[in-house]
């Protein structure tokens, strides 16, 4: 901690790095919700979006978050209410869980394992439990599809996913998400280092897989069927109200957040920028944040983009998808990396 | 075609085997869905009673009759200019196109026919209101699907059509403009210029969904080969309008059986589609506003000089006799079996409504899809509440 003039002790740091992530966190996805959800998809379908509350709108989060804060809690007499209530937080510690391992410079992360890519991917997967519950303890038919709709669809797009991820912790040859930044920052293109050597033209085919994988762990359309509101309208989210509704929405957002970051440090370069630039590490304590957050804005805008132009596939090409093509894609990417690899 | 036919087969015969092996074995319970009466899908108050296995339907029903309002029974309390307005409210999107068989009706009873310049102008404002409705459907569709850009679209260049309509009748919806004999006035200044600019953006608009929908290949996965309703199984339903001609029946009254409207005069074409799926529905009406826009154009170029109204009494009586007029409305067929006894106000009408006919179909329809195909089938068959319920 030498970059620091005074020593903390470890659980000092841990409580500022915990607290500086979450309110990132949460800045970024209210940014991303303003900045996408109400205004980029208002131009899309040519309409003003919110302009009433702040300049252009921009506090339209804040009045929303307080009006969800205002609203009855209700409970259906029929669920079982201990699950019912606890789903929510499931499913937004689950997201919010994703950023703990992001680093966003050379000193910011909340911690650096050794594993941080296993151990996004392990702890993405607990949503799921989340959604079932909710969908089971809601005590509705339409719940019931939804969550179970998204048990069988996060569970089929969790493998291309992970799959997706294989081919960049080979070429990095490391789990450890700084390791896979450096690799990045440090590497060349056929011996030119100018651009240094971000993933995303090696490993195309996974960013591709990713991202496809990522817009369906995300239930966002195309893949939206848990929540298809013209279906099962709002799915196992159809009996919450108020604060528990907020969380789920919160989730849905941060996650999106959470997993543009993951594919902005995989395939993008993460933080740094190229080694070659010759920019000091101290410099990169202020612009590596302002760097990523670019890219994860960038990434999440395709989200929101994909999100608003495509009609929702069924629940049965959904599977075909990602059985068929995205994971017989993603191993041939696998097989292909590990060849390069051994080859140079 | 087949594949569909088949596994539609396939689930009724597992219907018939699991209704046959109860406590025999270790059996799953199906459950009942209750789709409605208040569900996006309905945009209305429709219930569809589902029986489902898993995400398969084994059985559907559609129960109308939560938005029934009784209209039939009020024309009999109405005198005959007054029944426009309630007519007006049957099919709303369409609204200017409920009244006009009505009218037909009326006056062929009466033995009265509108002035050519009044018969133009129907069949312009006619044509106009199928341009709104399938608009409508247009942008609906993609929203039924899961795009929602689609019916922000819709709602923007719909305006358009909305606008002439309500700078000539005064009403965006419902209009209360036609009268027996003719109109009630005739098109304001500048108004045919403004009309041609509005087709335009019809046109563009037609190109864009033929991009943002259409062409998408989401979609066309999500319906083809999706609803198939072959030809035969079409006519002994009764389905009329753009549904009957996806299914390749070449039928549309406005050049088969047209009364008393400007149709035989112009330049257009009846748009059929051979596979009978809703991708073919959503194509046939693609096609239908299109060349819709191009008949009110031709209707603005040629429009005829002349008075708007016949010569009708001040108290309109009409004389005892019965009469059935039915027009090509956006949804389908539409026909009114006026009875009078030479009253001021009818003494039956008994209102054929195209959406009744379309639905009855899909407990037919439905038996064997997906839960998500209930939405693209009740979409690509496009109803309106108030049209099954009147």
């Amino acid at each position: 901690m030498s970059t620091f003039a005074f020593e903390l002790a470890y659980w000092q740091q841990t409580t500022i790095r915990l607290l500086a992530a979450t309110i990132v966190a949460l800045t970024l996805t209210a940014g991303a919700v303003y900045l996408y959800l109400f205004k980029f998809v208002s131009f899309m379908q040519s309409r003003l979006g919110p302009m009433e509350a702040g300049p252009f709108g921009s506090l339209q989060l804040v009045a929303e978050v307080g009006k969800w804060l205002q609203k009855e809690d209700i409970t259906p007499d029929d669920a079982d209410k201990r699950l019912f209530r606890l789903a929510p937080f499931l499913v937004l510690v689950s997201a919010l869980v994703l950023f703990i391992v992001i680093p966003a410079g050379p000193n910011a992360y909340v911690a650096n394992l050794g594993t941080g890519i296993f151990f996004v991917l392990a702890v993405s997967s607990i949503s799921t439990i989340g959604v079932l519950i909710a969908g089971w303890s809601s005590s509705n038919k339409y719940a019931l599809i939804g969550a179970l709709r998204a048990a069988g669809q996060l569970i089929a797009y969790e493998l291309p996913l992970i799959l997706a991820v294989i081919g960049v912790v080979i070429q990095a040859g490391t789990l450890d998400m700084q390791g896979i930044v450096a690799a990045q920052a440090n590497g060349e293109i056929f011996g030119i280092s100018a651009i240094g050597n971000p993933f995303i033209f090696t490993q195309i085919v996974g960013l591709v897989i990713f991202l496809v994988a990522m817009q369906a762990e995300l239930t966002q359309p195309p893949f939206d069927m848990p929540i298809a509101e013209s279906e099962v309208v709002g799915g196992f989210m159809v009996e919450y109200t108020g604060v528990r509704f907020l969380m789920f929405f919160l989730s849905e957002f941060a996650a999106a957040i959470g997993f543009s970051a993951i594919a902005s440090t995989l395939f993008l370069g993460g933080w740094a920028l190229p080694a070659s630039w010759g920019i000091s590490n101290a410099a990169f304590h202020v612009i590596g944040p302002v760097v990523i957050s670019t890219k994860v804005l960038l990434l999440t805008g395709i989200v929101f983009w994909v999100r608003f132009t495509f009609p929702r596939f069924r629940e049965d090409q959904l599977q075909r998808i990602a059985w068929k093509f995205l994971i017989p894609a993603a191993l041939v990417n696998i097989a292909v990396t590990a060849v390069f690899k051994v080859a140079f | 075609m087949t594949a569909i036919s088949d596994r539609q087969k396939l689930s009724y015969i597992a219907s018939q085997a699991a209704d046959a092996r109860v406590n025999l074995e270790l059996e799953t319970e199906g459950m009942t869905l209750n789709i409605g009466p208040q569900h996006p899908v309905t945009h209305g108050t429709l219930r569809i009673v589902a029986k489902l296995d898993g995400e398969q339907v084994v059985a559907a029903e559609p129960l109308a009759g939560y938005m029934h309002r009784g209209y039939e029974k009020l024309t009999e309390v109405r005198t005959y200019p007054q029944v426009t307005t309630l007519v007006n409210r049957i099919d709303w999107l369409g609204s200017f196109a409920n009244e006009v068989p009505f009218i037909l009706a009326a006056e062929q009873l009466m033995e009265v026919e509108a002035p050519e310049r009044a018969q133009w102008i129907r069949t312009m404002l006619f044509e106009m209101s199928r341009i709104g409705h399938m608009i409508m459907f247009l942008g609906d569709m993609g929203v039924q699907l899961g795009g929602l850009t689609a019916i922000f679209y819709a709602f923007r260049d719909r305006e358009f059509v909305l606008n002439q309509i309500e700078a000539v009748t005064g009403g965006r919806f419902h209009p209360n403009f036609d009268r027996i004999g003719g109109l009630k006035d005739d098109l304001p200044k500048g108004w045919i210029a403004e009309t041609k600019a509005a087709m335009d953006k019809v046109r563009s608009f037609c190109d864009e969904m033929d991009d943002l929908v259409l062409g998408n290949e989401i979609f066309q996965e999500r319906t083809r080969g999706i609803g198939v309703i072959p030809a035969d199984i079409a006519m002994q339903y009764g389905l009329s309008g753009a549904n009957i001609r996806s299914s390749g029946v070449d039928w549309d009254i406005r050049r088969d059986n047209n009364i008393g409207l400007a149709y035989p005069n112009l330049d257009w074409k009846v748009w059929t589609h051979p596979d009978g799926d809703s991708f073919a529905r959503y194509w046939v009406r693609l096609q239908e506003t299109r060349e819709a826009a191009n008949m009110v154009d031709q209707l603005c170029d040629g429009l005829p000089s002349g008075p708007i109204m016949a010569k009708v009494p001040r108290i309109i009586k009409v004389p005892e006799g019965e009469a059935y007029v039915a027009t090509e409305n956006p949804l389908g067929e539409m026909g009114y079996h006026v009875v009078s006894k030479g009253d001021l106000m009818p003494f039956r009408v008994k209102i054929r409504s195209a959406s009744f006919n379309n639905v009855s179909i899909a407990p037919w329809l439905l038996r064997g899809v997906y839960v998500p195909d209930i939405v693209t089938i009740m979409a690509s068959l496009y109803f309106i509440l108030g049209d099954i319920d009147r």
